[in-house]
């Protein structure tokens, strides 16, 4: 099975990622996530405004697949806690996000991730977290 | 005489009910306590992040977090204002049990001109066995649009 078929059956058989309608992109082994644009996904009907908890939770995702995908782990990682700093509010449009592992220990990663819509240049919110790995 | 305006927090179940992505998910409102403000929401087999376990995702905590600190943020501040969340700190205590309820209590403890201080626990019986934290900041941004009186 290559990287990406793997990496594909992982977000799969997330039924979140699935309610979520979660696609990706493989290059190398470096993955974007995409989350296509869905009137569910508002928060702010007025703006109107992607809902923040939307995006932390796609941002959550992408530093799971990530982290699956680079250290061929068979079972998810176990978020211990993310933080997601909020830059621009999420307009009507498809969401992107890449994870930047920024160390991957015995037993807990650091990720970093980003996402952005539009343009890579203006993210709209980044996150830090940190994985368990050895359950 | 004139009566006391009613509480903002009247609002929430329609604000709750009036937001797509919480519509989506099927959080609804419970109610407010010296705790807080709290919301619910039924286990769903579509929402669940962990097929093994059958464990709610993270992501779904994060939106009810989220959501649930900023009715925290207008119930402080006691009417409409628009509010963003600047960010939100989710720390992960354990895994939620599959098949029960999810209920999220979110208080803000400080509220100054422009910035909203939120504390908030997720749980599914008792809020002192917490699934997860949240310690959040919402910005206020702007003033509220006053009705000029008659």
């Amino acid at each position: 099975m290559t990287l990406s078929e793997a990496s594909r059956q992982i977000l799969q058989s997330i039924p979140f990622a699935r309610f979520l309608n979660v696609s990706m992109e493989l290059a190398g082994n470096e993955l974007t996530l995409k989350l296509p644009f869905n009137d569910k996904l508002i928060g702010n009907p007025v703006l109107p405004a992607l809902h923040g908890g939307v995006i932390g939770a796609f941002m959550e995702m992408a530093a799971m697949t990530q982290l699956s995908v680079s250290e061929n782990y068979s079972h998810l990682p176990k978020p211990i806690n993310v933080s997601v700093q909020y830059l621009r509010s999420g307009k009507a449009l498809d969401t992107f996000a890449r994870a930047h592992l920024n160390r991957v220990g015995r037993s807990i990663a650091n990720v970093e991730v980003i996402a952005w819509q539009d343009n890579k240049t203006l993210p709209i919110a980044t996150l830090q977290s940190h994985f368990l790995l050895n359950l | 005489m004139s009566t006391p305006p009613p509480p903002f927090s009247d609002m929430f179940a329609a604000i709750i009910d009036g937001t797509p992505y919480m519509q989506a998910i099927g959080a609804y409102y419970i109610g407010k306590s010296q705790d807080g403000i709290s919301m619910g929401l039924a286990y769903r087999d579509d929402l669940v992040g962990d097929p093994q376990s059958g464990v709610l995702a993270g992501g779904v905590l994060t939106a009810m977090l989220d959501h649930g600190c900023g009715l925290a943020v207008w119930d402080r501040l006691d009417e409409f204002k628009p509010i963003a969340t600047l960010d939100l700190r989710i720390d992960y205590m354990r895994a939620a049990k599959p098949g029960e309820d999810l209920i999220i209590t979110a208080k803000c403890y400080k509220l100054t001109r422009s910035i909203g201080f939120v504390r908030a626990f997720a749980y599914e019986d008792t809020a002192t066995d917490p699934i997860a934290a949240a310690q959040a900041a919402f910005i206020i941004t702007s003033a509220p649009t006053k009705v000029p009186p008659l």
